[in-house]
């Protein structure tokens, strides 16, 4: 679930209010928005997408607190790792045209596992 | 209380995932006014947003009767030969659109648009583009609580803007239900919010819902995670703890991995995945790879611990009974689109996750849309006018005398007694009628007691919804005394011919259930 809001990389923009669909976060007059209702996060990890600065994080657990420090998530490069992989970019799509997903699913249609490519959700 | 927000249009959609944006386009497009009101935030609500997901499409008839042919051997007998390729044209020919209107779908080695891909953040914000352009008026943070009807006829919906802190009310000709399938509180991707509101709201005006039985599918996610996404796990081998590998079957992954997950902790590994593989799938996956990065694991070479999660009627089938193709539920005034429907047309008793659900999206939300347009006409400019009540029941209205109801426990009751495998993906008698008392006495206290406003009916409405469809699911699980499909019964493991029919319910309080009769459209297989 979300974990970080760096408040050294916040701009205040309030997009993550608007833009989670759980209504994780709260407005705050003259200041960062804050997590506020933070076991509501979905662990949808959009929010990382949609923040133009890389200030948000999310852990990958979806029940519980990870207790992640900003500190060691921007040590391994974590704040905006998921949109670069995506090829977002300040909170703006991009890269779906480069998605080599054909090359994936050529190969398991073409293998000799129908039965399990059938029962595999892509 | 602040101010009552109004709404007034032609055409209200309840939801924000691809079938209510389908939707809303298709009825903007026959020149209605269209109103959108989401729980969430149009563009990353629901389970598509955070997905990758395949598409189900055909531009020859040879692919899509192929396409059929291999449904039809999954479906076990539910599926509906006639409707399928009227699904895959409609969504073949809305791909097409979405490609002319500029999403950027990829070209294939051959130059072609690869359209049988949709990446979900991307997807999700350019349909929110469309809708926005077409001049819906989108409402985020809206949950709709209840509909609203004049006289039997469905009239617009009520609800509580979150970010607001105001009640809303909006009036429209004709409303469409998209708002998801039920996922029992799972975490899974982009299902919190999938709590089976509208099949709460529809049932409560006597709308029938089919296939609640096959609301028991399950995914693969890495342990501690919400990343259900399956495509990796094809290029994957399964192990105990001790590291002994788990043979599976030519399609029996996943009964065998749950059985083995009750007996002790499951892994795999990505290690049939060589040569270019890997990177193709981290470039083409990469919401799949976010719980190895963020652990610092390598599921090439790495073998790491997984878990099966439930993924409800979102990936089963069961949902709110078409009576039409545009969507008609039985109730005048009322379209239902995409996942809140009943999906045993395209998927019979096996799941329609990935491709087809995706087109079913599509396709049921352009007929729904364009079936609340046709109506909203007939109705005309006075449709506004009418004079409305509300009607909805549990949590809002309760039979007796009001009392301190926690939601919270009620949802915490739904996901201990529907996520467990042992409960629900091996179901038995003894086991669906032991969790169908504590359902059932939850339910009985939340309407006899539960009265919330603002934020507290919000909870409490979602708390009705997740268990209002948990005791359609166990009631029609009890019912179906067999084993077709998803639906797995440790008591009766065998088919039986008598039972391959669809299985109907109605009723929100005193649900009644039926076996549908056999149609001749119904093909069998």
């Amino acid at each position: 679930m979300i974990e970080l809001l760096s408040e050294n990389r916040c701009t205040a923009c309030n997009v993550c209010v608007k833009a989670c669909p759980a209504n994780v976060f709260d407005t705050v007059p003259g200041s960062v928005p804050v997590i506020a209702r933070q076991q509501d996060c979905q662990t949808c990890f959009l929010c990382e997408l949609y923040c133009p600065v890389d200030a948000l994080y999310v852990a990958t657990d979806p029940e519980h607190v990870t207790g992640i420090t900003e500190g060691a998530a921007d040590e391994a490069g974590l704040f905006g790792s998921y949109a670069r992989a995506l090829g977002w970019r300040k909170g703006r799509e991009g890269g779906a045209d480069q998605d080599p997903t054909h090359r994936l699913r050529q190969v398991s249609l073409s293998t000799a596992r129908p039965a399990e490519s059938r029962s595999s959700k892509p | 209380m602040a101010e009552l927000i109004q709404l007034n249009s032609d055409v209200l959609v309840i939801g924000g995932g691809p079938a209510a944006c389908w939707a809303a386009l298709a009825a903007r497009e026959a020149g209605r006014s269209v109103v959108m009101v989401d729980k969430g935030y149009v563009g990353t609500s629901g389970a598509t947003a955070p997905s990758n997901t395949g598409t189900w499409f055909a531009t020859t008839p040879e692919r899509r009767a192929r396409l059929v042919e291999e449904r039809l051997k999954q479906a076990e007998g539910l599926a509906d030969i006639r409707r399928m390729p009227r699904v895959i044209d409609t969504a073949t020919q809305h791909l097409h659109v979405l490609a002319e209107r500029g999403y950027r779908f990829p070209r294939d080695d051959d130059g072609d648009l690869y359209i049988a891909n949709l990446r979900g953040p991307d997807y999700m914000r350019f349909m929110r583009m469309q809708v926005v352009r077409a001049g819906v008026t989108v409402r985020d943070h809206h949950p709709a609580l209840e509909l609203l009807v004049a006289g039997d006829i469905v009239a617009g919906a009520a609800g509580f803007a979150r970010q607001l802190g105001q009640n809303w009310e909006a009036r429209a000709g004709a409303v469409v239900i998209a708002t998801g399938g039920c996922a029992f509180g799972s975490r899974i991707l982009g299902a919190t919010g999938l709590t089976g509101d509208g099949q709460l709201m529809a049932a409560e005006l006597g709308a029938s819902l089919s296939g609640m039985e096959f609301s028991n599918q399950y995914g693969i996610v890495p342990l501690h995670s919400s990343v259900n996404k399956g495509l990796p796990y094809f290029w994957a081998s399964f192990y105990r703890t001790d590291g002994s590998p788990i043979d599976i079957p030519p399609g029996q992954r996943f009964p065998v991995l749950a059985r083995e997950s009750l007996e002790g902790p499951i892994y795999a590994r990505l290690d049939q995945a060589t040569g270019a593989l890997p990177d193709a799938l981290r470039r083409g996956q990469p919401n799949c790879f976010l719980p190895f990065d963020r652990a610092k694991i390598d599921p090439f070479n790495d073998i790491f611990p997984i878990a099966l999660r439930s993924e409800g009627t979102v990936r089963g089938t069961g949902g709110l009974k078409r009576t039409d193709d545009d969507g008609s539920v039985g109730i005048a005034g009322l379209y239902v689109a995409g996942d809140a429907l009943e999906r045993q047309d395209i998927a019979g008793a096996a799941t329609g996750g990935g491709g087809p659900n995706a087109s079913w999206a599509i396709a049921t939300g352009v007929w729904a849309g364009k079936g609340a347009a046709a109506f909203a006409a007939r109705l005309g400019s006075r449709a506004n006018d009418r004079t409305v009540r509300p009607t909805g029941q549990a949590g809002l209205r309760p039979a007796a005398t009001v009392r301190d109801i926690d939601p919270a426990r009620a949802v915490a009751l739904v996901r201990e007694e529907l996520l467990p495998v042992d409960r629900n993906f091996f179901r038995s008698a003894p086991k669906l009628a032991a969790s169908l008392a504590l359902l059932d006495a939850a339910w009985a206290e939340l309407r006899d007691h539960a009265h919330g406003t603002g934020a507290a009916a919000f909870r409490l409405r979602e708390a009705a919804g997740l268990l209002a469809s948990s005791r359609w699911a166990y009631r029609a699980a009890e019912m179906r005394a067999e084993t077709r499909g998803m639906h797995r019964r440790l008591d009766a493991p065998a088919s039986d011919p008598a039972q391959s029919r669809r299985l109907s319910v109605i009723g929100v309080d005193r649900p009644r259930l039926a076996f549908e009769p056999h149609t001749t459209e119904v093909a069998a297989s």
